[in-house]
């Protein structure tokens, strides 16, 4: 079975795009610019995150001095840096949604509607 | 856990502190059961379909699902594994948490929402989609099995200490009796509930585990005044206190307790984090709790209802974790029957009582449970799917002799894992999740990525970065001291280990990605270019999968 088969409970009046609709749209100008909008977009935060836990780790594995100490009580630094990966976590995923919501799912919705001929 | 703690435990074990009341603890879980099981045959009334058994017909809203991959995440492991780690070895138990959060943002900006728009059922679907379906299907099937089976074991394991524990059982068969308990019960939810009743099962797991978490998590701040510095000061006091010299030598609010030793121990430190944050995006059953979802959109907002949740969860175990070293102390958990796995349940008595334990030990099961039954869908649904139907009948099936044959495979699943569960019971198992991860993360996640986003990507370049994950992975753990030559080791009377690390991502996660390269760039560029083209427009925008199933 290919995953091109037609999926239980497509309605029948969608158009299903032939092969040569993919090549012609992945060649188009409004399907690039998706994907490089997007691209641009999340391989540069991969690329931080990953840096900056890795970083992390690296502290933890090599600098217990430096994590040990204290900022305030018994607080110290490699506490604060953990919680500092929880909060980039939420800030970036909060990120992530507000640009794929504004600028990602317009576009994907008008490329979907103009391969199957539905209106939107 | 070192091996002096586990002596200790063996040489305490007939002392060992029993608390709350085992029949309490049953009744709760019991109620857990039943009404479970009502949710479950209530769901299934329309499992006759190979979508709606494998997933649930995309049927679940985001919020529902990121609930569910919550339920599906955070295994015992994580909630006894983590609170435990902390309140004996402090900050190094955080160090996992972090770990584990981290990685869902691999699934949320690469993964989970493409996954979405190009498969159906199984990771296969993804990996074989522009590639030969034959020999890509049947590899990443079988690394979707070893994976599952890995996970599957290390949690049946967790169940026979937990029992000790928990149920005050602590002679072998008593222990067994109950494995094989969780492992049937796991059968029938699966089998009768399919994806459907899976999900609701861990949704109502996730719902408890998180407000019973939450709830200990405010009585514990409250004792102390909501100020998490006098807590840390009260969990090093009494670390500081501890009758055991290396405990009291501990800094509990620096890392370095668990891993610090030598140079082996840090690279072996740092190949595991890297091994957790790469290997959540390539675990089978996390991947396929996204069909369950209609759209790329419902997908994103799972991942978003998950990293909430489950970061708040791990913020949770880090006051938990600091909140029984600082009101039971380390030298009572490790003495307790299930050792550092014993704190968050000792914790919970101290807070709550009879009762509030009896809840949380319930909770703890409901915990296995879930997670197995995650695990042994994905499991059967990739056997049916990708072995099954599209390998050895090539597509010439229908759908409810792959619905049948997946419940066969749920049965056998089930049945082994009862079996090498009882085998492994008191192993290390910490390894063994570990490991799972390992493999997800050399395995599977390389060639995710590649067939995602680079165009070139070729059959061989997926089969020898599967194969060549897979297996180094698992070699590396056969000859290194996590198997063999170190005192909790899993073969302890042997040695045939000469790979330093019991955790070897640092090698195979790289090696992965390299092998998928070489391989890509060696073979010819003879892949289909139409697929190609296909497979891009529909990662990017949904084409075929949007609105589906809208009614």
């Amino acid at each position: 079975m290919t995953t091109a088969n037609a999926r239980p409970g497509a309605t029948p009046e969608r158009r299903t795009p032939t092969p040569q609709d993919f090549v012609e749209m992945q060649n188009s100008p409004e399907f690039q610019q998706l994907r490089k909008r997007l691209r641009g977009f999340v391989f540069p935060m991969a690329a931080f995150f990953l840096v900056w836990y890795l970083a992390y780790v690296l502290l933890g594995a090599y600098a217990h001095d430096f994590m040990a100490t204290k900022v305030f009580g018994n607080v110290n630094v490699g506490l604060l840096l953990g919680l500092a990966q929880f909060v980039t976590t939420f800030v970036i995923t909060g990120i992530y949604v507000r640009f794929a919501n504004r600028e990602i799912d317009p576009k994907a919705a008008a490329i979907r509607a103009e391969l199957e001929g539905t209106p939107q | 856990m070192t091996l002096s703690d586990r002596v200790s435990l063996l040489a305490q074990a007939p002392a060992a502190e029993t608390v709350g009341s085992p029949l309490v603890n049953i009744s709760i879980f019991s109620v857990f059961v039943i009404v479970t099981m009502v949710v479950v045959i209530r769901a299934s009334k329309k499992n006759s379909t190979s979508a709606e058994f494998f997933t649930a017909g995309g049927g679940f809203s985001g919020p529902q699902n990121g609930v569910a991959i919550a339920g599906d995440y955070l295994s015992a492991a994580s909630f006894l594994g983590i609170a435990g780690a902390i309140a004996v070895y402090g900050y190094d138990g955080f160090l996992y948490s972090i770990g584990f959060l981290v990685a869902w943002l691999v699934a949320l900006l690469l993964v989970a929402e493409m996954l979405r728009n190009t498969g159906r059922f199984t990771m296969a679907d993804v990996l074989s989609f522009r590639l030969k379906q034959g020999p890509v299907r049947t590899a990443a099937a079988l690394s979707t099995l070893t994976v599952s089976l890995f996970y599957l074991l290390a949690q049946m394991a967790g169940a026979g200490g937990l029992v000790a524990l928990l149920l005050d059982i602590s002679d072998r068969t008593g222990q067994s009796i109950v494995i094989a308990v969780v492992g049937v019960l796991m059968i029938v939810y699966v089998i009768v509930g399919g994806m459907k009743g899976t999900t609701w099962v861990q949704i109502i797991k996730a719902a408890l585990l998180i407000t019973g978490a939450g709830l200990m998590t405010i009585l514990v701040l409250a004792k102390f005044g909501f100020n998490i510095s006098t807590i840390i000061g009260s969990a090093q006091d009494m670390v500081s206190g501890s009758a055991s010299e290396a405990v009291a030598a501990r800094d509990v609010a620096a890392p370095g307790a668990q891993y610090g030793g030598s140079e082996t121990s840090k690279l072996n430190f740092i190949s595991l984090g890297l091994a957790l944050v790469l290997g959540t995006a390539g675990l089978p059953h996390v991947l396929m709790r996204f069909y369950t979802v209609p759209t790329a959109k419902e997908a994103r907002r799972s991942v978003v209802w998950a990293i909430a949740l489950i970061g708040a969860f791990y913020l949770f175990t880090l006051v938990l974790g600091y909140g029984a070293a600082a009101i039971v102390g380390p030298d009572r958990i490790l003495a307790a029957a299930g050792g550092q796995n014993s704190a968050a349940p000792l914790l919970a008595f101290e807070l709550g009582g009879v009762i509030l334990l009896g809840v949380i030990s319930a909770v703890a099961f409901a915990t296995i449970l879930a997670v197995v039954a995650g695990l042994t869908i994905t499991a059967s649904a990739s056997f049916a799917h990708d072995i099954y139907a599209s390998v050895i009948k090539k597509g010439e099936v229908d759908d409810r002799k792959q619905v049948q044959v997946s419940r066969i495979t749920a049965v056998v699943i089930g049945l082994l894992a009862i079996g090498l569960g009882i085998l492994a019971n008191g192993q290390n198992i910490a390894f063994l999740v570990a490991l799972a991860f390992a493999v997800a993360a050399a395995a599977n996640l390389p060639t995710i990525l590649y067939s995602l986003f680079w165009r070139r990507f070729t059959t061989r370049g997926a089969l020898w970065s599967m194969y060549g994950g897979l297996i180094s992975t698992i070699v590396l753990i056969i000859f290194s001291p996590a198997v063999s030559g170190s005192k909790t080791a899993m073969i302890p009377g042997s040695d045939f280990a000469w790979f330093p690390l019991s955790n070897p991502g640092i090698v195979s996660i790289p090696l992965a990605f390299l092998l998928g390269a070489i391989g890509t760039l060696t073979s010819k560029d003879n892949e289909s270019k139409e697929k190609a083209a296909e497979m891009e427009v529909r990662s990017f925008t949904g084409v075929g999968v949007e609105k589906v199933v809208a009614h």
